[in-house]
């Protein structure tokens, strides 16, 4: 069987990716899916724990379950909101997010 | 594997926010039959729910007696601690409809999807205050921050409610993420979510308790982000500047309240096995937010952003009781000097955001402090209000701002004994307040000292909600000690 930390290390490794991404991705697209890239991380660690720590109970999988439908919410608003913003400037770069500052 | 029954789910205990909800849902529904431009309607039968879940919840704080029970199978507990806050969030809301109701017509965003937004994330708060499992912890942040994100860009197509709303949006998903890699961590260490699980796990010194303790830090992270602690706070000036004013008072309050009523569950009932590490950070976060938000707030000419750097500074104070709970002997009184603290916050800075409310003009400008200017000859009762306001954020006597601060240094310099950290956040915490002074007084100099015409709208609405907010804020600063007595009753328990 796979050990636990293989899991552990793609997890982790996913959710950098998802991290860097959000740091460095200009396109607010692109930034949505980083996050959704660092949930889904998430998601790996809470199914593989819940697979070699706690199998007998639901929990972790329940919880999986939760985050992606929560994703799934959270993207429906942000996909409204770039559409909103798209309408008013014909771009969704993060750069030009810059009415409010200091 | 034992089913639920009627006592484990404990429906009664959770009436009042059952009430929230229910009644939120109908009244999605008899809004489509309110014809547009009598939104009026919908806010307050919003109100009526309000307090019809305010009625509830005094029934049940009657009949609980400061005992503590679980529903949902030990998914939330029902405790003083939860009541406590629950009516913090039940009048943050009532206030913020009331802030709404003739401003949403002024400024022709008037719709009734804005209170019905409004209730949803303040159920999402009452969760909050009650999550027992960090399933639960999770599904009530975003249940409160979602409704929030739409609830910032409700001035669209205005730009800046958009651009504030995707900022607000995008951190807040960035700062879940942490969050739930946190409880997930959490979750590895301790092969449980539930806190009393991991309140076990952790005191029984399991070896995978490294995990548990990055867990601990990354939630820190997601829930600084809530709070707007330093080094998380960058969103928070620009959606407080961006949002509808109505939003940014009831969010500066609320979702404020509801971040520290799950981070406060989590560390102090959960983790207390490992309160020295979190003691520390916490300090930390504290005196560099504390530092952060009263020195920046100096340099805003925007009222709007003053208040947002000034809401960062107060998280600062309420980190520091937060981090003087980190010893169980110390937490009862460090608690509730925390939820004492947000009581008067909520009321002052309702009060204060009513006041800018009043100033802003239908164009969305009014919000600079030069904007200020002589409202002290053109509305004097305004303008000692707003003076009452300042004064009780800065501390100063016969308001509610100094006995919050009060408790909450009483607490952190109890706890401090043989603990450097505490103390060190302590002094901090009482020397920004002296700096935060500057800004605060600047206001009520330029109201009184300088020459200007303001432009002031009052509507009966707004009227009432200065009336509660200014007199609860005066109530507090004289006679604390009745409310501080029910707040030291409201304990913070673990059961399940």
């Amino acid at each position: 069987m796979i050990p636990l930390h293989w899991f552990l290390l793609v997890a982790a490794g996913m959710f950098c990716l998802g991290l860097f991404g959000v740091l460095i991705r200009r396109n607010v697209v692109a930034i949505l899916m980083s996050i959704e890239l660092m949930l889904n991380a998430v998601n790996l660690n809470l199914v593989a724990f819940w697979r070699y720590l706690a199998p007998e109970h639901i929990n972790g999988q329940m919880f999986a379950v939760f985050v992606f439908a929560v994703a799934a919410a959270e993207v429906s608003v942000g996909l409204a909101l770039i559409i909103s913003i798209y309408r008013n400037r014909d771009d969704v770069n993060a750069g030009d997010l810059n009415l409010l500052k200091w | 594997m034992n089913l639920p029954t009627l006592e484990s789910i404990n429906l009664l205990a959770v009436l009042p926010v059952l009430i929230v909800f229910g009644w939120t849902l109908v009244l999605l529904v008899i809004d489509l039959f309110i014809p547009s431009g009598r939104k009026y309607w919908t806010a307050w039968l919003g109100i009526l729910g309000l307090l019809g879940a305010a009625v509830a919840l005094a029934v049940r704080f009657i009949d609980a007696r400061g005992a503590a029970v679980t529903a949902f199978d030990g998914m939330l507990t029902v405790d003083g601690f939860s009541l406590f806050l629950q009516a913090i969030f039940i009048l943050t809301a009532v206030i913020g409809i009331l802030l709404a109701l003739d401003f949403l017509p002024r400024h022709k965003i008037e719709r009734g999807e804005y209170y019905i937004l409004l209730l949803f994330t303040t159920g999402g708060m009452m969760i909050m205050s009650m999550a027992a499992d960090l399933i639960v912890v999770f599904l009530a942040l975003e249940l409160l921050s979602i409704p929030l994100y739409i609830l910032t860009g409700f001035a669209r197509p205005r730009a800046d409610s958009e651009e504030a709303a995707m900022k607000y949006f995008l951190l807040g998903a960035f700062a879940s993420g942490f969050l739930v890699f946190g409880i997930a961590l959490t979750y590895g260490g301790t092969g449980t979510t539930s806190l009393v699980g991991v309140f076990n796990q952790l005191a029984e010194g399991e070896p995978s308790r490294d995990l548990a303790l990055v867990g601990m830090a990354l939630i820190l992270v997601g829930f600084g982000f809530k709070v707007a602690a330093v080094p998380f706070h960058m969103w928070t000036p620009d959606v407080y500047q961006g949002a509808p004013t109505p939003v940014t008072a009831f969010m500066s309050v609320g979702a404020k309240a509801g971040g520290f009523a799950a981070l406060m569950r989590i560390l102090i009932v959960a983790m207390p096995a490992v309160g020295e590490a979190w003691g520390m950070l916490v300090a930390i976060l504290a005196m560099l937010t504390m530092i952060l938000g009263n020195v920046v707030a100096i340099a805003q000419r925007n009222i709007k952003r003053m208040l947002a750097y000034s809401s960062i500074a107060h998280a600062g104070y309420i980190l520091v009781a937060v981090s003087a709970a980190q010893r169980p002997e110390d937490a009862p009184l460090a608690v509730s000097a925390a939820i004492f603290y947000l009581l008067t916050y909520a009321f002052t800075n309702l009060g204060a955001f009513g006041v800018v409310l009043a100033v802003e003009r239908e164009d969305g400008s009014g919000n600079l402090l030069e904007d200020f200017a002589g409202l002290g000859r053109s509305k004097p009762v305004l303008a000692a209000i707003m003076t009452l306001f300042m004064l009780s954020l800065t501390g100063m006597p016969v308001s509610a701002g100094l006995v919050g601060k009060f408790f909450v240094f009483q607490a952190a310099i109890n706890a401090s004994v043989g603990n450097p950290w505490i103390l060190a956040a302590a002094i901090v915490g009482i020397v920004t307040s002296v700096i935060s002074a500057f800004y605060y007084i600047r206001i009520i100099l330029i109201m009184y000292m300088q020459e200007g015409e303001p432009q002031v709208v009052l509507k009966p609405a707004l009227t009432v909600a200065l009336a509660l907010t200014a007199l609860a804020t005066l109530i507090l600063g004289i006679i604390p000690a009745p409310v501080f007595q029910l707040a030291k009753d409201a304990l913070l328990t673990l059961v399940g």
